[in-house]
C-alpha cells in the first residue's frame, strides 16, 4: 500500500489561506494601503465569498453559453449570445467596482480610531478644556478624538431644548429640535472648518481633526454656563460665568493655537477669530433662546401692556385733519 | 504484501481487501425521500395561511414586549431581531404627540415627521457610536433593542394624555413629571441591560451616555406636550 502524502487542504472551497484574511481588529488604518478592506474580517470573508460566487456564476454562464452556442448554430444565435455575454461581463465588473467603492467609503471602520477612548480619558479631557496651558514655545498636544466633542454637541442640543421650552421661545420657521440641532452642529462643524481654513492659509500646524476636537471640547464651558444660567435667572451671574468659564476655555484654545503658529499677524488673526466666535456663540445662545427680563419682551409685543399709561398724547386725534376734532382736542387738552 | 502476511500470521484469515483494477466500483446511494420532504415542509412557510404568519409575527413582537417589561440579561431580544415593534411604537408615539400647540398658537409642537426622524436618526447614531466603540452587536440588533425600549415612554405618553384630560395645574405637572421620569429611567435601564453586555467592560459608560441623552430628549418631548 502506498502511503498518501498528507493534503491539509481538505475543504472544497480552499480553506483559510493566510494572505486572504487580514489581521482583524486592528484599529489603526494604514493610509498607504487603502485598497484592502482592513479592519473587520467579516468584510474580507464576505468579499472572498462574493468573488468566488461570481466566479462560479461566470463559469456557469460560460458553460451555459457554450451549450447554447452548440444548439443555436447560425449567425444570429452567435451574435445574440456574444452580446449577452459582453453585457453580463460589464454588469459584473460594474457591480464589483460599486461594491468595492461602497466597502471603501461606507466602511465605518475609517472612523474607528477616532472613537478609541476610555471614560477616564474623556473625563480628564473635559476638565482640562477649562485649564489653559502656558507653554507656547512648543506645539501643544491636542487630542484627536471625536467621541467627546460629539457627545458635547448632543448635550448642548439637549440643554438648548430645555432652555427654549422653559422660556417659551417662538420659532417662526422650522421646529425647535431642528433649530437646536442645526445651530449646534453648524457651529461645531462650520467654525472648525473655518479655523482649519485660516490655519491652512497662515500655515499653522494643525489638522482638521484637531480643530474639530479642540472646538468640540471648548463647548464644555458653554454647556456648564448655559445649564446654570437657564435655571438661575440672574443676569449678573450669566455675565460673570460668561467671562470666567468662556474666557478659560477660550484661553485654552488660544494657547493651543499659539503654540502651533509662527508669526505675529497669523497668530493675531487665528486667535482673534477663535476667541471672537467662541465668546459670541455663548452670548448668542443665551440671549437668542431665552427670555431675559419679562418686562422688556412684554413691552415689545405691542399695545397690550398695562405698565405704562399713555395719557398725555392723544395719538389718533393728532392725525385727523378736521378742524372740529382739533378744536375739541385742544379744548380737552387745555382742561 | 507477501511480507505483510508473513509478518502477522494472526491476520492470515482475513481476505485481501485491495480492489482489483478490472472491477469497476459502482452502486446506488438511495436517499430516503420521505424524510427530506418532511424537513422541507417544516422550513417552508410559503403554504401556510396568512393568518398564521401574522399571528406568529405578532406573538414574537409580544414576547419581546414582555422582555422589555422585565429586563434581564436575555439574548432572545438580540438574536431574533425584528423592527415591527419599534415601528409600531414609533408611529404610536408620533401620533400621540401630534398637534401639541403652544399657548399663543404660533408655534406648533413636535409634528409626526419630526418625532419619527428624531427616533430613527437617534437610534442610528447610537448604534454607530456603540459599533465604533468596539461593540460586538450588529446594526439591526441594536436598532431593535433601542426601539423596543421606547415602550415605557409610550406608556408614559398615554398616561400623560389621560392625566391632561382629567387634572390641571400643578398636580397634573407633578404627576406627569413623576411618570415621565420613572419611565425614562426604566427605558434607560432596560436598554442598558441588553446593550451593555456586548461592550468591552470598561467602556460601558461611554455607550450608556448617548442612550441616556436620547431617552431624555424623548421624555422632554412627552413632558412638554400640551394639547
Amino acid at each position: 500500500m502506498s502511503a498518501n502524502s498528507g493534503n491539509t487542504n481538505t475543504e472544497p472551497w480552499g480553506s483559510f489561506d493566510d494572505h486572504l484574511v487580514q489581521g482583524g481588529g486592528s484599529a489603526v488604518i494604514d493610509m498607504e494601503n487603502m485598497d484592502d478592506t482592513s479592519g473587520s474580517s467579516f468584510e474580507d470573508m464576505g468579499e472572498i465569498h462574493q468573488r468566488m460566487k461570481e466566479e462560479e456564476e461566470v463559469a456557469a454562464e460560460a458553460a451555459d453559453a457554450d451549450e447554447d452556442d452548440g444548439e443555436f448554430l447560425g449567425m444570429k444565435g452567435l451574435k445574440g449570445q456574444l452580446g449577452r455575454q459582453v453585457a453580463d461581463e460589464v454588469w459584473q465588473a460594474g457591480k464589483r467596482q460599486a461594491s468595492r467603492a461602497f466597502n471603501l467609503y461606507g466602511n465605518i471602520d475609517i472612523l474607528r480610531p477616532y472613537f478609541d477612548v476610555e471614560p477616564v480619558q474623556v473625563r480628564s479631557r473635559l476638565i482640562e478644556s477649562l485649564i489653559p496651558v502656558r507653554m507656547i514655545n512648543f506645539p501643544q498636544k491636542i487630542a484627536g478624538e471625536l467621541y467627546g466633542p460629539l457627545m458635547l454637541v448632543f448635550t448642548l442640543v439637549a440643554i438648548l431644548l430645555h432652555g427654549m421650552k422653559t422660556s417659551g421661545t417662538v420659532i417662526r420657521e422650522g421646529t425647535l429640535m431642528g433649530t437646536a440641532i442645526g445651530t449646534c452642529f453648524g457651529y461645531w462643524v462650520g467654525v472648525s472648518s473655518f479655523i482649519y481654513f485660516l490655519a491652512y492659509v497662515v500655515n499653522a500646524q494643525i489638522t482638521m481633526l484637531q480643530t474639530l476636537s479642540l472646538l468640540g471640547y471648548g463647548l464644555f464651558g458653554h454647556c456648564v454656563v448655559l445649564l446654570v444660567s437657564y435655571n438661575v435667572h440672574f443676569h449678573f451671574l450669566f455675565y460673570a460665568l460668561w467671562l470666567l468659564l468662556g474666557g478659560l476655555s477660550t484661553l485654552r484654545m488660544v494657547a493651543a493655537l499659539l503654540s502651533r503658529t509662527v508669526g505675529r499677524t497669523p497668530r493675531l488673526l487665528l486667535c482673534g477669530t477663535v476667541s471672537f466666535l467662541h465668546m459670541l456663540f455663548l452670548l448668542y445662545l443665551h440671549f437668542a433662546y431665552h427670555k431675559i427680563v419679562e418686562g422688556i419682551l412684554d413691552s415689545l409685543e405691542g399695545p397690550n401692556f398695562a405698565a405704562m399709561q399713555r395719557v398725555a398724547r392723544d395719538v389718533p386725534q393728532v392725525r385727523l385733519n378736521s378742524t372740529v376734532t382739533n378744536a375739541a382736542a385742544m379744548a380737552a387738552v387745555a382742561i | 504484501m507477501a511480507t505483510a502476511a508473513d509478518a502477522s500470521p494472526s491476520f492470515a484469515g482475513l481476505s485481501d481487501i485491495s480492489i482489483p483494477e478490472d472491477t469497476p466500483v459502482e452502486g446506488d446511494i438511495t436517499v430516503p425521500v420521505d424524510s427530506s420532504r418532511r424537513e422541507d415542509d417544516e422550513f417552508s412557510t410559503l403554504d401556510e395561511p396568512v393568518k398564521e404568519t401574522i399571528l406568529r409575527d405578532l406573538r414574537a413582537v409580544g414576547k419581546k414586549f414582555v422582555h422589555v417589561l422585565y429586563p434581564k440579561q436575555n439574548s432572545e431580544l438580540l438574536q431574533d431581531w425584528d423592527l415591527w415593534g419599534p415601528l409600531l411604537l414609533c408611529v404610536t408615539l408620533a401620533l400621540l404627540l401630534q398637534g401639541g400647540a403652544a399657548k399663543n398658537g404660533s408655534q406648533g409642537g413636535p409634528q409626526f415627521a419630526e418625532v419619527f426622524v428624531i427616533i430613527w436618526f437617534g437610534s442610528i447614531i447610537i448604534t454607530l457610536n456603540s459599533k465604533l466603540l468596539g461593540g460586538t452587536i450588529s446594526f439591526f440588533q441594536s436598532l431593535c433593542v433601542l426601539g423596543y425600549c421606547i415602550m415605557p415612554l409610550t406608556v408614559a405618553m398615554v398616561v400623560c394624555r389621560l392625566v391632561l384630560f382629567s387634572l390641571t395645574g400643578k398636580v397634573s405637572f407633578a404627576v406627569r413629571l413623576a411618570v415621565v421620569v420613572a419611565s425614562f429611567g426604566w427605558s434607560t435601564f432596560a436598554s442598558t441591560a441588553f446593550l451593555a453586555g456586548s461592550q468591552p467592560p470598561n467602556r460601558k459608560g461611554l455607550v450608556v451616555y448617548p442612550v441616556f441623552l436620547f431617552y431624555f430628549v424623548i421624555g422632554w418631548m412627552i413632558l412638554t406636550f400640551s394639547p
